[in-house]
């Protein structure tokens, strides 16, 4: 069943493939399906293509697609989508990158939005193909295009059965006039054979056989590789630098200064030892001298930082959300309860550290990069390399994780500055402490929220106070004026209904980078808003499960808020309480757990999908552990059930990382932490089964890589009190903290 | 000077500073990208080979320690990706970015040569060296049990 139109207006390209006749069929996909977003894109470009569904006489299907692979399953979910209206055999179809082209805007990669956004104009895409190949092969037979079905890659027609291949018919196909999209018939969602089926990735053979190249398997002849020597001080600057040790270096062949970049590639500067080899290069540095000017950052701290948080939470904030009178409410309220949660500053983590390969010649330029933003570092080759876009080829290669980390274009600048320098290809490979201790962090944030409960236990006020280091205030343009509702996310669109919320926000300072880590703004709402409304259940001596129904009240759509917005994504409360109860139903709920043992639920909504969680633990005064994790999904139609049930587990495990193990700290305007000794990641030993429930659904497929994330701490911490009766509000939690 | 050691069944000779880790003259060197990089501090075991049939942690290891040994890298497990670890690799659709497979692969191959029927915990102690970001390890353990039965000739359901 297709929804309106994500584009008004879109064209066909018909054009031969190299060395062979082809149906080609351009079309656009819009990273998120906001309307007014796909409009604005529109008027940007006159050729609104980024993805392309070429087949040809051999019966090959290649859907060339502008998303980066990172091991969310895109690779595999968005030609689920195309053969199945293109109604061809799952087999035959097979995938290439695209191409990075400056005319292509958006290709982008991030924000749980793939499937979402291509959900529809891939089947749009699919459709005209399907039907352009029909009446083809309609017209051959001289027969009318409504007896003729297309399956399996085949046209078929009458009984006895005929058929043409679609191969045989893709060279007719090219020179008919194309369908309206808006108007092609779309597949019935009863007659799917491929999509909601559990599907074998196609990237696993590569991946388990070392023959998967990732963007640091990159290896052009004659290329030198690269490491940076960086001012560990955030923001700080070479002062000066002795070569000589580092040149004698075995392997070594050069050494030179690179500069800080633009704000929009945000690099830091350093100096550059290229040689022959990575570990030449490691060494190499081992053996530079550098002499820095460290800056103002250096005061900075992570007890500084606190100091902030707490002078700043001593007076109101600026206000995003007044309805209603929250203060009055609290004031006059003969109970209330109040808490405090913080959050630190966390680490992307990518298991393949940043890297990126550039070529720079005189009239061109080459990259391989692992990025989720291929134009970003396509426009900042060209600007280090002072040519048009154009003529900067990017090949996107597969990633060792992304997590938002591959967007940022600063490890492309560095890459692009080394090699305008050296005239070679170069590798710019980031060692893990660099990777560590360079990152784009998600923010650290402290919060106090603020409930009173009515007689009739409903919630009479909520009040949620923030103060972070904000992403907008790295990034945007207003800088510090920036009131920051991006970082409450849905947070600020509490489902609880409440006629009295106030949501305030303060800017703390901090020369840390910040940018989007997976979920962004969520991971902190999500622990904040679930662990306090499990606080007022508590409060009010009620089921945490039923107090939320309550809470959440009738089924109704709550629009997001968020000012000026044209919001067309409202929170469903009926599907956020069907994932809490399948969640709970699931995990046995009513079941009693055994002494020293307690189970917490949370569940938000994010990315325009509702995921609920409930975590079992065993706990005590001086020790915790999570023995399960049941997770209750509702995303939608679910492209490939098993992709998206690997993504749940893949988020949960991240989550439960930064739940459990460390927090990145500051120190003398430095990140403290380096490798996975002081940054540790949970392992084999450590990891809880996690069990996915989907809700089955026939609403257009919603984001799934990172809505898990937010609801993972605060079931934990739900699941602690009620085993402990002790709170744990500040991440992430050790078993120190049950004392 | 040169070091001779076998490299997937064969004789394989590289003129390095004897002190270059294994890592490094597999990647760079002879240009075998199948082993990755992830931590340089044999933490993350991203890195694993055998040496000699044991799971070795190849960024930390001297090339000068490996001559006359052999040496197995992902590589060499196959030619065409059928070791049964990598087949059950496959039915389960364990990995997701991939990165840090080559290593659990090469760690559940040495476990099992070792431990052809592992418990969980046998699980625990042989693969715990072993990172994964994306989190499939509920993957890699029903993988090694899987392989494990197809290894030892049962044929277990799907």
């Amino acid at each position: 069943m297709a929804t309106a139109p994500l584009v008004n207006r879109r064209d066909f390209l018909k054009k031969t493939a190299a060395g062979g006749t082809a149906l080609v069929v351009g079309f656009h996909l819009s990273p998120r399906a906001f309307a007014d977003q796909a409009k604005d894109q529109e008027e940007k470009t006159p050729n609104p293509f980024d993805a392309w569904v070429r087949i040809t006489p051999d019966d090959r299907v290649t859907l060339v697609l502008g998303k980066s692979e990172m091991g969310q399953g895109v690779w595999t979910a968005l030609p689920m989508i195309l053969a199945e209206e293109l109604s061809v055999d799952w087999k035959q179809v097979h995938v290439e990158q695209a191409p990075t082209n400056p005319k292509i805007y958006d290709l982008g990669t991030g924000g749980s939005g793939s499937v979402a956004g291509s959900w529809l104009p891939l089947r749009q895409a699919g459709a005209a193909a399907r039907e352009m190949l029909i009446a083809a092969a309609a017209k051959r037979w001289e027969v009318g295009t409504d007896t003729c079905k297309a399956k399996n890659g085949l046209v078929v027609h009458g009984h006895p059965e005929r058929s043409y291949r679609f191969g045989e018919l893709v060279v007719d196909a090219s020179k008919l006039p194309v369908p309206n999209l808006n108007k092609v018939p779309l597949k019935n969602a009863d007659d799917f054979t491929i999509v909601g089926r559990d599907t074998h990735r196609l990237d696993t053979a590569a991946k388990s056989s070392g023959k998967a190249q990732f963007g640091i398997d990159s290896r052009v002849p004659g290329m030198l590789y690269a490491v940076i020597a960086r001012c560990p001080v955030f923001e700080g600057k070479v002062a000066s630098f002795d070569a000589s040790k580092a040149k004698a270096v075995a392997g070594v062949r050069d050494v030179f200064e690179i500069k800080t970049s633009g704000r929009g590639a945000s690099t830091t500067g350093g100096v550059a030892v290229l040689a022959d080899n990575s570990w030449a290069a490691i060494e190499g540095r081992k053996a530079l001298e550098v002499k820095w000017d460290e800056g103002t950052a250096a005061n900075e701290s992570s007890e500084e930082l606190r100091k902030q948080f707490l002078a700043n939470a001593s007076k109101p904030g600026g206000v995003l959300r007044n309805e209603g009178d929250a203060d009055a409410m609290l004031r006059a309220a003969s109970k209330k309860w109040e808490a405090i949660y913080e959050l630190p500053f966390a680490a992307h983590v990518c298991m393949e550290p940043m890297n990126a390969t550039v070529h720079i010649r005189p009239d061109s330029a080459e990259a391989w990069v692992p990025s989720q933003g291929p134009q970003w570092a396509q426009a900042v080759i060209a600007e280090a390399a002072k040519l048009p876009p154009e003529k900067v080829t990017v090949h996107t290669t597969l990633m060792g994780g992304g997590f938002g980390r591959r967007y940022q274009a600063d490890f492309v600048m560095e890459a692009a500055q080394v090699a305008k320098i050296s005239g070679k290809p170069v590798m710019v490979l980031w060692t893990r402490e660099d990777d560590m201790q360079h990152d784009f962090y998600r923010p650290a944030s402290y919060h106090r929220l603020e409930g009173a409960l009515d007689g009739e236990g409903k919630l009479a006020a909520w009040k949620h106070f923030q103060t972070s280091t904000s992403i907008a205030a790295k990034w945007s343009q207003k800088g510090a004026d920036d009131p920051g509702l991006g970082e409450f996310g849905t947070g600020a669109t509490i489902p609880y209904a409440t006629p009295n919320v106030r949501i305030e926000y303060t800017l703390a300072h901090s020369s840390a980078p910040r940018a989007w880590w997976r979920s962004v703004e969520h991971s902190s709402s999500g622990f904040v808003v679930e662990s306090f409304v499990d606080e007022l259940a508590h409060a009010a001596g009620q089921d945490p499960l039923e107090f939320r129904l309550k809470l959440i009240g009738d089924s109704r759509k709550i629009p997001q808020f968020g000012e000026g917005r044209e919001d067309n994504h409202p929170l469903d409360t009926s599907r956020l309480k069907g994932v809490l109860r399948l969640a709970a139903e699931k995990t046995g709920w009513d079941k009693p757990l055994p002494k020293g043992q307690g189970r917490g639920i949370a569940g938000f909504y994010s990315f325009r999908s509702y995921v609920a969680a409930v975590a079992e633990v065993s706990a005590s005064s001086s020790a915790f552990k999570v023995n399960r994790i049941v997770c209750a999904v509702d995303c939608g139609r679910a492209v490939n059930p098993n992709g998206v049930r690997a993504q749940v587990e893949s988020a949960a495990i991240y989550a439960l990382t930064a739940t459990v193990k460390d927090s990145i700290s500051v120190d003398r305007g430095r990140v403290v932490e380096a490798n996975f000794n002081d940054y540790a990641m949970i392992r084999m030993n450590e990891a809880p089964p996690i069990e996915v429930y989907l809700v089955p659904s026939a609403e257009a497929p919603t984001g799934i890589g990172e809505p898990t994330v937010p609801v993972i701490a605060p079931a934990i911490c739900n699941a602690i009190f009620r085993a402990t009766g002790k709170r744990l509000r500040r991440l992430p939690i050790h078993n120190e903290d049950l004392a | 000077m040169a070091i001779s050691f076998t490299l997937n069944g064969k004789s394989q000779s590289v003129d390095v500073s004897p002190d270059m880790p294994v890592l490094w003259v597999l990647r760079d060197t002879l240009q075998m990208t199948g082993t990755k990089f992830g931590c340089g501090m044999a933490l993350c075991g991203a890195c694993t080979v055998h040496i000699n049939g044991a799971a070795t942690r190849s960024c930390i290891t001297p090339i000068s320690s490996v001559a006359g040994k052999k040496v197995t890298t992902i590589e060499g497990l196959s030619a065409d990706g059928s070791h049964p670890v990598q087949r059950a690799w496959i039915e389960e659709d364990v990995p997701q970015c991939g990165y840090c497979q080559s290593g659990q692969i090469m760690s559940a191959v040495a476990l099992l040569t070792k431990k052809p029927n592992p418990t969980d915990a046998d699980i625990d102690d042989a693969m715990s060296g072993n990172i994964c970001r994306c989190g499939t390890y509920q993957r890699i353990r029903k993988a090694i049990h899987r392989a494990a039965s197809e290894m030892a000739g049962k044929h277990s359901a799907a």
